[in-house]
């Protein structure tokens, strides 16, 4: 016993002093992987850029088609976000708050966007949505078009996305004991103030953080919008469209260029959201808000 | 503001009865405790006080705050405060807005001046000394802090009832003391009626003007604690306030024998079941002509103004407890490990049914 405190009370050397073992041999193969799978990649991506002068990157990625491309992927994004983060909200809480039967069905459904094949997704929804789809038939002869026109894609977007608001919103709603709620009632506060007061200031890092990863996807979608989207030159191309038109024409340059474009917007977007959450949620937490 | 309950029964599904129909009484400006064993029904009858579930249509209970009748009237329109056992607070908000809550979602022509409310929160801060808090977040707070924010808050819109569950439950013991000793004390200065719910019985006994004691959703009985104590009206409350020790035997010839216990009694002939308070049992190095009840000393805890002593023996189904002077203690010279002998000073019983039967001092029922 008093030989290992003892040896204990030697100065370590510095590099093994973690309680935590396997530090180094963690993070080690971790980084590999993502290197492997992420970084690299974007690294090409990147690469791919260099054979670009600055006038020539410009070109690109300020082309009037391809401009008109962000305006309507932008647009469309926002608005599936817009609409996700409202049913998202509403789902996680009938989920979180509600017994019924086919719970659990419904609570696996919410992942079935993420699991599908998005261009199976993508199929489905043209075809329900065409003037002679299911759906279609019914709407169209109110004058209400969604295939073919910026409504399809916004609605692709949000059947792709809107499991990132129900999954982030969950569980952090699953945090918050129903006793806070009937606090509120017990001080006077009706439904719609304790909602404003009190539940939606609580949720709503997890609501923003949910609402923007469902945002940074729909911009990158692809396969689930293309069939529905009908692709008409400045009204309903989207910016990954773009892309894949400048890979079939061989032009890698051009495709990294608008790649480029995408990606930084996403990352600066994520970036931000992850540090203004970090921000709230230190003074939940009993950090100096 | 009194409190009246009359035939308010609960159950849930098909899970069974929480709550047998309950009749209590509260009087103006009285502190009542709800005592009993997880699963009693106390939590479940303060919340349908608070009107955070309804009770049974049938049968049609009543609950009327004074001469107003409110079985029907929504939570929010009741006007009780209620402190949960994990506070509760929003965490989101300054321990001010916390407390400010409830002034600041009264109706716009109720509502007081923004000076007024910020007045009124700093005085009720002052009471539970937390000025100094006031735009802390409540997560960079103790939990008896968090409480004493929950009890601010809960008397901001100054109610007439105030319904705690379980309040002090989740704290530890010293900081438990002195919030028993600030409720007391703000509820004697603001004159509120009170129930609280608890399953710690001397916390009960201690706080309550009077104490209901609660099990398998029924009241057993409501009394002051003294009453309760001294005057227990059945087994399970004489059990549920403070250690029992039991001696159950065959009574044969006036005496009682277990295992290798024997005590003298002049009890009718069959089963017994006597049960002892620990100060109501002497130790001693040879057995007493009217009891031979060997044990062995198990623990020994010398803290407090009695020693506690733990007993065990092969007649015993759980070990007993016995309490004694310092003197007793040092004059015996307790050591664990050592034999010696329990001696009754008096006993309880009680009939088949729980009715109490008269205690008995052990040497009178042995002459």
């Amino acid at each position: 016993m008093s030989q290992r405190a003892a040896r204990l009370a030697l100065p370590l050397p510095a590099r093994t002093q973690r309680v935590l073992p396997g530090f180094g041999l963690s993070l080690g193969i971790s980084l590999t992987f993502v290197s492997l799978v992420l970084l690299l990649p974007m690294t090409g991506l990147v690469g791919q850029l260099k054979g670009l002068s600055l006038a020539e990157y410009w070109a690109i990625v300020s082309d009037s088609r391809v401009v008109a491309s962000y305006t309507v992927t932008i647009g469309a994004a926002a608005v599936a976000a817009l609409a996700n983060a409202a049913f998202g909200l509403l789902m996680a809480w009938v989920l979180v708050r509600y017994d019924f039967p086919g719970k659990r069905l419904l609570d696996a459904l919410m992942d079935l966007p993420f699991a599908l094949p998005t261009a199976v997704a993508g199929i489905t929804l043209a075809t329900l949505y065409a003037g002679n789809g299911w759906v279609g038939a019914l709407l169209e002869p109110l004058g209400l078009q969604v295939a073919y026109t910026w409504v399809g894609i916004a609605l692709a977007m949000a059947f792709t996305s809107i499991p990132f608001v129900v999954r982030t919103v969950q569980p952090v709603l699953e945090d918050l004991p129903p006793e806070v709620d009937e606090a509120a009632m017990t001080l006077g506060a009706g439904d719609a103030t304790g909602f404003r007061r009190v539940l939606l200031p609580y949720l709503w890092p997890a609501l923003v953080t949910g609402t923007g990863l469902a945002f940074v996807r729909s911009l990158g979608e692809f396969g689930a919008i293309i069939f529905i989207a009908g692709n008409a030159p400045f009204e309903t191309e989207i910016t990954s469209l773009m892309i894949f038109v400048k890979l079939q024409e061989y032009d890698y340059a051009g495709a990294s260029a608008i790649a480029s474009v995408v990606l930084a917007v996403s990352l600066a977007l994520l970036l931000a959201i992850n540090v203004w959450q970090g921000r709230f949620i230190r003074k939940l937490h009993g950090g100096r808000g | 503001m009194s409190i009246r309950l009359s035939d308010i029964a609960k159950h849930y599904g098909r899970a069974g009865r929480a709550l047998e129909p309950v009749n209590l009484e509260v009087a103006e400006g009285e502190l009542v405790g709800l005592l009993g064993p997880s699963g009693s029904g106390k939590t479940t009858l303060l919340r349908i006080i608070a009107g955070l579930e309804r009770p049974d249509r049938d049968p049609a209970g009543r609950i009327l705050f004074g001469d107003r009748d409110v079985t029907d009237v929504h939570v929010r329109d009741r006007r009780i405060g209620f402190v949960f056992q994990h506070y509760a607070l929003f965490r989101h908000m300054t321990v001010f807005d916390n407390v400010a809550f409830g002034l600041t979602v009264l109706p716009r022509r109720e509502r007081p001046s923004s000076g007024e409310i910020r007045a009124r929160v700093y005085r009720l801060l002052e009471m539970v000394q937390l000025e100094r808090f006031a735009e802390r977040y409540p997560a960079q707070l103790s939990g008896g802090q968090q409480q004493r924010v929950s009890l601010a808050r809960a008397l901001a819109l100054r109610p007439e009832v105030l319904l705690l569950d379980e309040p002090f439950g989740a704290l530890d013991a010293k900081v438990r003391q002195e919030l028993r000793r600030w409720l007391r004390q703000l509820h004697d200065e603001l004159g509120f009626t009170s129930l609280f719910v608890t399953h710690d019985q001397e916390e009960a006994l201690e706080l309550s003007d009077r104490v209901a004691v609660m099990s398998h959703g029924r009241i057993e009985q409501i009394d002051t604690p003294d009453a309760l104590y001294h005057a227990p009206a059945n087994r399970f409350v004489f059990e549920f306030l403070g250690d029992v020790n039991h001696l159950e035997g065959e009574v044969r010839d006036g005496v009682l024998t277990c295992g290798a216990a024997r005590l003298r009694t002049s009890l009718p002939e069959g089963r017994e079941r006597l049960l002892l308070r620990p100060h109501e049992v002497r130790l001693a190095e040879t057995p007493s002509p009217e009891a031979h009840l060997p044990a062995t000393v198990t623990a020994v805890s010398p803290v407090g103004a009695e020693v506690r002593v733990e007993l065990a023996a092969d007649w015993m189904a759980e070990p007993w407890l016995a309490t004694l002077r310092h003197a007793d203690y040092e004059r015996l010279g307790l050591t664990r490990g050592q034999r010696l002998f329990a001696v009754p000073r008096r006993w309880h019983r009680f009939t088949a049914d729980g009715r109490p039967q008269p205690a008995a001092p052990a040497r009178a029922a042995a002459a």
